[in-house]
């Protein structure tokens, strides 16, 4: 794909995403249950309703700068309680794409994911300990992989996790359906 | 009893104990896992974040697999993650035509193609309702009498889908682990959440949430859990979240069918309990006598 249609596929599905966000939440009443069910809540500088509130009113920048969606765990409390049905959840998911669309998304997290599904496509499956190492390379942080080294030690001690390095990435097992997937996504 | 087995990448790596239990558990209960060779990742919390296509192909190409097979079984899913997004594929594919053509011309591409049909179901839920605790009394030779055991569901094994337990206050743990002979430590935090992939990129948040999971399991002799998300973040971190909190918050984690093979009496070979991060000395006393 050239640039330019890479850039107007994008946009189309930045435009998308938003459409389907605020259709999703359309009918938010502000009652605040989905606040008080969240694990996340007293972390986040805009509470989710807060957050909801704020789409209804076509605020997309404010809340893509906002941490609040980047902290949810995904753990489905607000849509199940959600007095009238709402899919939060689905919501946030599509904020998280909507940032990485716009390339808005938190650095840390994005590569994270990235490096995530590039091993997927790869192989296939996943190898953790492969993930975590591949993921320190890419972020070029000295910091970065302490924070995991102790858990990483302890695996590989435990003889849970290959220390291997990773191998650079050529064609791989998913191929033909990752890209099937984008080619979808930039017709529609 | 025959199930479709899908065990997922954690049960490869970091959770291979508690695929390697299961699959002993479910052999000494007769019940029959068939597993496909070419299994791929489900896409994890990876794919929604990225590509919401993805996100439903990547889950869907496993059951297509399992279609081409034309076996009627449902899917046995210990990983809470994989389960959900296994599951999430018919329930979207059923109310979305257009999505079920879109899965289906991107499934084209490996010549497999899936139209909906097979049940996705999460390991506590087949444990629960199709096992039971009579089939599960019948195999119990090793009593865990004494222990005080905190069932530990987590998030995605009830929620959004569920359906065979509450996924408010769930309580379908709770006869199993008397079948074992165990009593139920009596705790309100059974679905609260453990802060799951935030570990990995908000790590302040998810050692709150799992510091307060840890606290109230203060007094019990061990957690049982049902997914190895909720493991890793519940047994791996637990001197760090001491540290947190300011007490002395190590705990034994067990994944439920390790607790049910001790009490089948298959060993700690087979169960691979060496494996285990939180599997503390007194736990291990208490067992032995
Ligand atoms: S619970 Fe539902 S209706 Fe209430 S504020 Fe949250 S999104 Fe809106
Ligand atoms: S799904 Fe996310 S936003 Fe909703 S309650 Fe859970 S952590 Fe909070």
């Amino acid at each position: 794909m050239s640039e330019e249609k890479r850039e107007i596929a994008e946009g189309h599905t930045a435009e998308d995403l938003m459409a389907s966000i605020r259709e999703n939440i359309r009918a938010c009443m502000q009652c605040g249950t989905c606040t008080g069910s969240c694990g996340s809540a007293f972390a986040m500088d805009l509470t989710p309703r807060q957050m909801w509130r704020m789409i209804q009113l076509g605020l997309v920048d404010e809340i893509l700068a906002s941490r609040t969606f980047s902290l949810c765990s995904s753990c489905y409390y607000c849509t199940l309680r959600c007095p009238r049905g709402l899919p939060l959840t689905e919501t946030i998911h599509a904020l998280k794409q909507l940032a990485v669309a716009k390339g808005l998304a938190e650095k840390k997290g994005a590569r994270f994911y990235q490096t995530f599904l590039e091993t997927v496509r790869r192989y296939g499956r996943v190898r953790e300990m492969e993930l975590m190492a591949r993921y320190f390379l890419i972020m070029k942080s000295p910091v970065l992989p302490l924070r995991f080294t102790p858990l990483g030690m302890r695996l590989m001690m435990k003889g849970k996790v290959s220390p291997e390095m990773p191998k650079f990435f050529g064609s791989g097992k998913l191929d033909a359906i990752f890209r099937k997937v984008k080619e979808l996504e930039a017709r529609s | 009893m025959k199930y479709f087995y899908y065990s997922g990448c954690s049960l490869e790596g970091t959770a291979i104990e508690y695929n390697l239990s299961t699959k002993a558990v479910m052999q000494a209960l007769g019940i029959e896992l068939i597993e496909l060779e070419d299994w791929t990742c489900c896409g994890a919390s990876a794919a929604e974040t990225t590509s919401d296509l993805l996100s439903v192909v990547l889950p869907a190409r496993n059951l297509a697999l399992a279609a081409k097979m034309g076996m009627d079984c449902d899917f046995l899913i210990p990983c809470s993650a994989c389960y959900l997004n296994l599951r999430k594929v018919d329930e979207r594919l059923n109310r979305d035509e257009g999505l079920r053509d879109q899965i289906n011309e991107v499934l084209q591409e490996e010549e497999l193609s899936y139209q909906g049909g097979i049940r996705s179901r999460h390991l506590l839920d087949v444990i629960a309702t199709d096992i039971g605790t009579d089939m599960i009394k019948a195999k119990v030779n090793h009593k865990l009498s004494g222990l005080r055991i905190a069932p530990y569901y987590g998030c995605q094994a009830l929620r959004p889908y569920g359906g065979y337990d509450d996924p408010e206050e769930p309580h379908c743990m709770e006869p199993l682990i008397e079948a074992l002979g165990a009593e139920v430590y009596p705790w309100s935090m059974g679905a609260k959440c453990c802060g799951a992939g935030l570990m990995t990129t908000k790590k302040e948040i998810a050692v709150e949430l799992t510091g307060e999971l840890l606290k109230a399991a203060k007094g019990a002799d061990c957690i049982a859990t049902v997914c190895p998300m909720c493991q890793m973040n519940l047994d791996s971190y637990q001197k760090q979240v001491s540290r947190a909190k300011g007490e002395d918050l190590r705990i034994s984690v067990l994944y439920l069918p390790q607790l049910m093979g001790i009490a089948f009496g298959l060993g700690e070979e087979a169960l691979k309990l060496n494996l285990n991060m939180a599997y503390t000395g007194s736990l291990q006393a208490k067992l032995r006598h």
